[in-house]
């Protein structure tokens, strides 16, 4: 499960992808099929306390600590939310704790999916971020404190 | 048959759209599909000068200065009361709060009245179909009071069960508060059957007319309802400003609801004397501009004729409900015989959110969720619709692009 590619790699990757779509309905069209194809979590994780709570959609993210790395595994009802978080696992999963929460997650305005930070959609990509880095600082300090 | 056609004659969307600014924005490159009215209206350019016009021409406290902008904003904002009166056909002036909206109007007498005349053991009878603003108040005057609530079930139609509604009438029931349009299924309820019921039983009536007051007319001498709600904002009015009518001997036995300027007589320490109605509800300095500006809405809609406007509604709600009928796996939620504005709906597998999104990239504005009526969408079964809502300027081919919007977000997403 380690991450070989950097965070910013994988940025840059998604960006490079995203350069070829023209219009919004073929970016759309690609996070939807992100969705689809996302390995689905399994059913003992979806659970109250992995819920990422927000008003429209159901979010769970569960974390798991290998050797150093998080791994972030997740699923949703809703299937364009679901391809946002696909798009956040393969950035930020397989990454040392040190190396998510010093993540900048630009790659989010480069292809024009800021409206998804926006309060409204409070299960976008916000919330989930604050999550994974809220994931990443607890192994840090459970590992710091042996 | 001639008035109806001499009507639609006089009706002309297009003249009607050119009066909203806003109408004429692209959202995500295409020209903005605005199908949320429900939530909030567009405003007409007269309201928006008459912000303006205020700000710019008059502004000053009201009531108490002795200068020609006090007395110019005064009469302004009491021209205002005026209309109010006359378009709820209200007998009184007196009777004519000025409020933040719905939900302030039903906590003030949540507040005031609530709080004044019920008692442990006393009921109070809500509908399955509330908005929280009409179960949230009454939960927690029953709780500090002891009371309880009791809540009027629907048929799949989304219909009230009258009958379940009559069995709940007792002498313990001291107030009634209902819906006059479902925010999310449209039903229109027979209030005036419900207030003559609730009146027989020695109950108060409160009616939340925040979905009503736009489609329908509403004269609260007919109704005969004990308190009326509503909000400036679904008026084509602005944000901030709405309306608590309530019978003038109810408004004057109840207590203050906030204690401040404006509302008072004389003040001591020892005492104070309250205003009389409708100041004595008025605490503080009041929204001023917005109420001015509030009244060119309802100049507005009567000068466009509300009878003309409910029949272009209508006539939307019923085209849209057909065409979206025709689309496969989507199922309408909400199918009384009497519906006003809106038009809510789900689609066999997909998610309101992804759907929302869809749309929203075709410049489409629709309403997802559970429109702030959890226990309605738990009646159903669902965790929320998709919502479209319509209002004066509204087209066919809004709704069409709606419909394709759809059949669009269907392959995307199946």
């Amino acid at each position: 499960m380690n991450n070989t590619i950097s965070i910013e790699e994988t940025e840059r990757e998604i960006v490079e992808e995203f350069a070829l779509f023209d219009s919004w309905d073929d970016k759309y069209e690609y996070i939807i099929d992100l969705g689809k194809k996302l390995e689905p979590l399994d059913a003992q994780y979806k659970t109250d306390d992995n819920k990422v709570r927000g008003c429209q959609s159901t979010v769970w993210l569960a974390a798991f600590y290998e050797d150093g790395r998080v791994i972030f595994k997740a699923d949703s009802d809703a299937v364009i939310v679901k391809g946002l978080i696909s798009m956040l696992i393969r950035v930020l999963s397989g990454h040392t704790p040190d190396e998510i929460l010093n993540a900048k997650l630009g790659f989010i305005q480069e292809i024009g999916m800021t409206t998804h930070l926006a309060q409204t959609r409070s299960n976008g990509l916000l919330s989930m971020v604050k999550q994974m880095k809220n994931y990443a600082m607890v192994f840090k300090v459970k590992e710091q404190n042996g | 048959m001639i008035a109806t056609e001499e009507i639609m004659h006089a009706f002309d969307v297009e003249n009607i759209r050119r009066q909203f600014p806003v109408l004429n924005r692209t959202v995500k490159g295409k020209p903005l599909v605005y199908l949320d009215s429900a939530a909030t209206s567009q405003k007409p350019q007269v309201v928006i000068d008459a912000l303006v016009d205020y700000y710019s021409g008059f502004n000053a406290n009201i009531h108490r200065g002795i200068h020609s902008l006090a007395e110019e904003a005064t009469a302004a904002f009491e021209a205002t009361r005026d209309a109010v009166k006359n378009f709820i056909h209200a007998s009184s002036r007196e009777e004519i709060i000025f409020t933040r909206g719905t939900t302030e109007g039903i906590n003030l007498v949540a507040y005031t009245w609530g709080r004044q005349n019920i008692k442990a053991g006393d009921e109070i009878i809500i509908s399955a179909m509330e908005h929280h603003s009409n179960i949230v108040p009454w939960q927690v005057l029953c709780e500090e009071k002891n009371a309880v609530l009791k809540v009027i079930p629907i048929n799949d139609e989304g219909e009230l069960l009258m009958d379940e509604f009559y069995k709940l009438l007792s002498p313990k029931t001291k107030l009634v508060s209902v819906v006059h349009v479902s925010n999310a299924l449209g039903t229109v309820n027979p209030v005036k059957q419900i207030t003559d019921a609730a009146h027989n039983a020695g109950a108060v009536v409160m009616i939340d007319g925040a979905q009503s007051t736009v489609h329908l007319d509403i004269d609260v001498q007919q109704l005969d309802c004990d308190f009326f709600a509503f909000s400036a904002h679904k008026l084509y009015g602005p944000t901030g400003a709405g309306v608590l009518f309530g019978k003038k001997h109810l408004l004057e036995t109840m207590p203050v609801f906030q204690g401040g300027g404006e509302m008072i007589k004389e003040v001591t320490f020892a005492k104070t004397t309250f205003n009389d109605l409708p100041y004595k509800y008025e605490a503080g300095t009041p929204n001023i501009a917005d109420v001015v500006a509030f009244k060119a809405a309802l100049d507005f809609i009567s000068e466009t004729g509300k009878e003309a406007i409910a029949q272009h509604e209508h006539e939307l709600l019923r085209y849209a409900t057909a065409q979206l009928q025709s689309i496969p796996g989507l199922t309408i939620i909400g199918r009384a015989k009497e519906k006003a504005g809106v038009a809510s709906f789900i689609i066999e597998k997909l998610h309101t959110q992804d759907i929302a999104i869809i749309l929203d990239n075709q410049g489409i504005a629709v309403r997802t969720g559970h429109h702030c009526t959890q226990p309605l969408m738990d009646r159903f079964g669902i965790s929320g619709t998709t919502r479209a809502s319509f209002a004066v300027y509204n087209t066919r081919q809004e709704i069409d692009a709606l419909v394709s919007g759809l059949h669009k977000a269907i392959r995307l997403l199946s």
